[in-house]
């Protein structure tokens, strides 16, 4: 392709767009308003499933020994649960140490527990961390048939619920996505067919002075992209610096939400933006040009 | 040049527009479409530009099969061919020369090549310090000859004029017919469509008539005359 069409190409879908001001302004607004709802709705999900993951992660289970355990009985069922696949973490703790524990957390009511150090009730307990939270419920079913085990508790119930939520708000969300992202291709498509339109008699000229599908159709796929690029830098900016302000306001008063401040993860849903702002551009222009060309 | 071979064109809806037309046109002729409206002149004229496909029959233009002309071979016929309509078809948001450079931009030619052409082609039909104003600003016959610049600026083989003077007051027709004979006298094929009897009659050159989509007549240095 030559220099010479390339700049005529740029020329053209630039003059476009600023001679038709008006629809180039609605279909900005359009692109910038699906973007940013779609963007929103994305750092809702990413944060959903980064809350999820940290409730997840500290998730463990506690395997409460029986009393008659021998220190060497709990080495074995120790070194035994290291070398499941599933688990990566095993702490044990004595019962001596979970009295502590106990003491830690009554603070200055500690004073209740004094007396028990001689008759400890406590139970030697192994608390167990899993690979991923879904682990949690059939090991804990297995932790039980061993046989020095007297008890396990994982928050029966409550995992099982995490999990479910987590999983609906990643369905939820990303069924939000793909509807967002159709409506806005469509919406694009139907503010740039306004445009093609108010060049109808343009292109019938450019068709009977002989240039090619391609030559009549790019320099709308150009004006749909640098429609679909303006519009989602617009919503990147607002998302961008919107969201940077939100999550400084929240950790400031809500400290223990656990949000997405990682700005390498950020900065890729912000480019992907862009990208689908130009993809959604040009998908737009195809569409609206199809009907025009084949007459 | 051009040959049409038995075309029938029948349109969506049953109208029938041409009907069985076998007619041949050398290089270099001037030929007169005439008869009422409606019967076939645009049609054929949009036959040979592959604006429409015939029903039936085939059509040869430069040695090459229109009908079975594959889509992306069509931009390349419509090069060969320049076009001047009765509603001058510019672009009002551009200015004389860069309709006329249009024509050259969409076949890809480079910037020098359109500065050198669009000045000359736009002397050639005295409008050389009209280059810069919009068409808006024009005069009717001079609008047409923007157009008559455009369609020649492309170097084509073969000019179809579809009604050029309808919307032209007499004396200026005959400035664009002054024009037409000079770039026919160059040896491009003309072959243009009109209702004006007096322009016909004038210029003594090959006459078509259609009536009902079939040729009635086809005379060399003929009149118009087709009500008798």
């Amino acid at each position: 392709m030559r220099i010479k069409t390339i700049s005529y190409y740029f020329r053209e879908a630039f003059q476009s767009v600023v001679r038709n001001s008006w629809i180039s302004i609605a279909s900005i607004g359009v692109v910038a308003v699906s973007l940013l709802i779609l963007g929103s709705s994305m750092l809702l999900v990413m944060n959903a499933n980064n809350i999820a993951a940290n409730l997840e992660s500290s998730v463990e289970i506690s395997v409460f020994l029986k009393d008659q355990t021998t220190p060497d009985q709990i080495k074995d069922l120790e070194n035994k649960i290291r070398a499941m696949p599933e688990v990566t973490q095993v702490v044990f703790i004595s019962k001596q140490q979970a009295l502590e524990e106990m003491k830690e957390s009554f603070g200055d009511k500690k004073d209740i527990l004094s007396g028990l150090e001689e008759k400890n009730p406590l139970p030697d307990t192994l608390r167990i961390k899993t690979i991923t939270a879904g682990q949690v419920a059939p090991l804990a079913g297995e932790f039980e048939s061993f046989a020095q085990v007297d008890q396990v508790r994982y928050g029966q119930g409550v995992v099982e619920k995490l999990l479910a939520m987590s999983k609906w708000v990643r369905a939820a969300g990303l069924a939000t996505m793909i509807l967002l992202g159709i409506a806005a291709v469509f919406l694009i498509a139907t503010t740039i067919r306004l445009s093609v339109y108010a060049r109808r008699k343009e292109i019938g000229i450019m068709k009977f002075l002989g240039a090619t599908d391609w030559f009549v159709r790019f320099p709308f796929i150009l004006e749909g992209m640098v429609l679909g690029l303006a519009g989602s830098l617009i919503a990147v900016l607002v998302v961008y610096f919107g969201y940077l302000s939100l999550i400084g306001n929240i950790q400031l008063s809500l400290p223990f939400m656990q949000l997405v401040t990682d700005r390498d993860l950020i900065k890729p849903l912000m480019g992907g933006l862009i990208g689908l702002g130009l993809i959604i551009g040009a998908t737009g222009s195809l569409i609206s040009m199809r009907r025009f060309l084949r007459a | 040049m051009i040959q049409l071979q038995n075309v029938t064109k029948v349109y969506p809806g049953g109208n029938k527009a041409l009907s069985d037309v076998t007619l041949r046109i050398n290089k270099g002729e001037f030929v007169f479409l005439v008869g009422p409206s409606g019967a076939g002149k645009s049609t054929l004229t949009k036959l040979l530009y592959r604006e429409e496909l015939p029903s039936r029959g085939q059509i040869i233009f430069n040695g090459k099969n229109v009908v079975r002309m594959r889509q992306k071979d069509i931009p390349y016929l419509r090069r060969k061919i320049g076009m001047v309509f009765q509603d001058f078809r510019l672009l009002s948001q551009k200015t004389v020369a860069e309709n006329v450079a249009f024509a050259l931009e969409v076949t890809g030619a480079s910037n020098r090549e359109i500065k050198k052409t669009v000045p000359a082609v736009l002397s050639m039909v005295g409008l050389a310090e009209k280059a810069g104003v919009f068409p808006g600003h024009l005069s009717g016959g001079e609008q047409q000859r923007v157009c008559v610049a455009r369609a020649i600026v492309n170097n084509p083989i073969l000019i179809i004029a579809d009604e050029p003077t309808g919307n032209l007051d007499p004396e200026t027709s005959w400035e664009l017919m002054k024009l037409f004979k000079e770039i026919n006298r160059r040896g491009t094929t003309i072959i243009m469509a009109t209702h004006a009897w007096d322009i016909v009659n004038a210029m003594k050159k090959r006459v078509v008539e259609l009536t009902g989509g079939k040729i009635v007549r086809d005379e060399e240095e003929g009149a118009y005359r087709y009500e008798d």
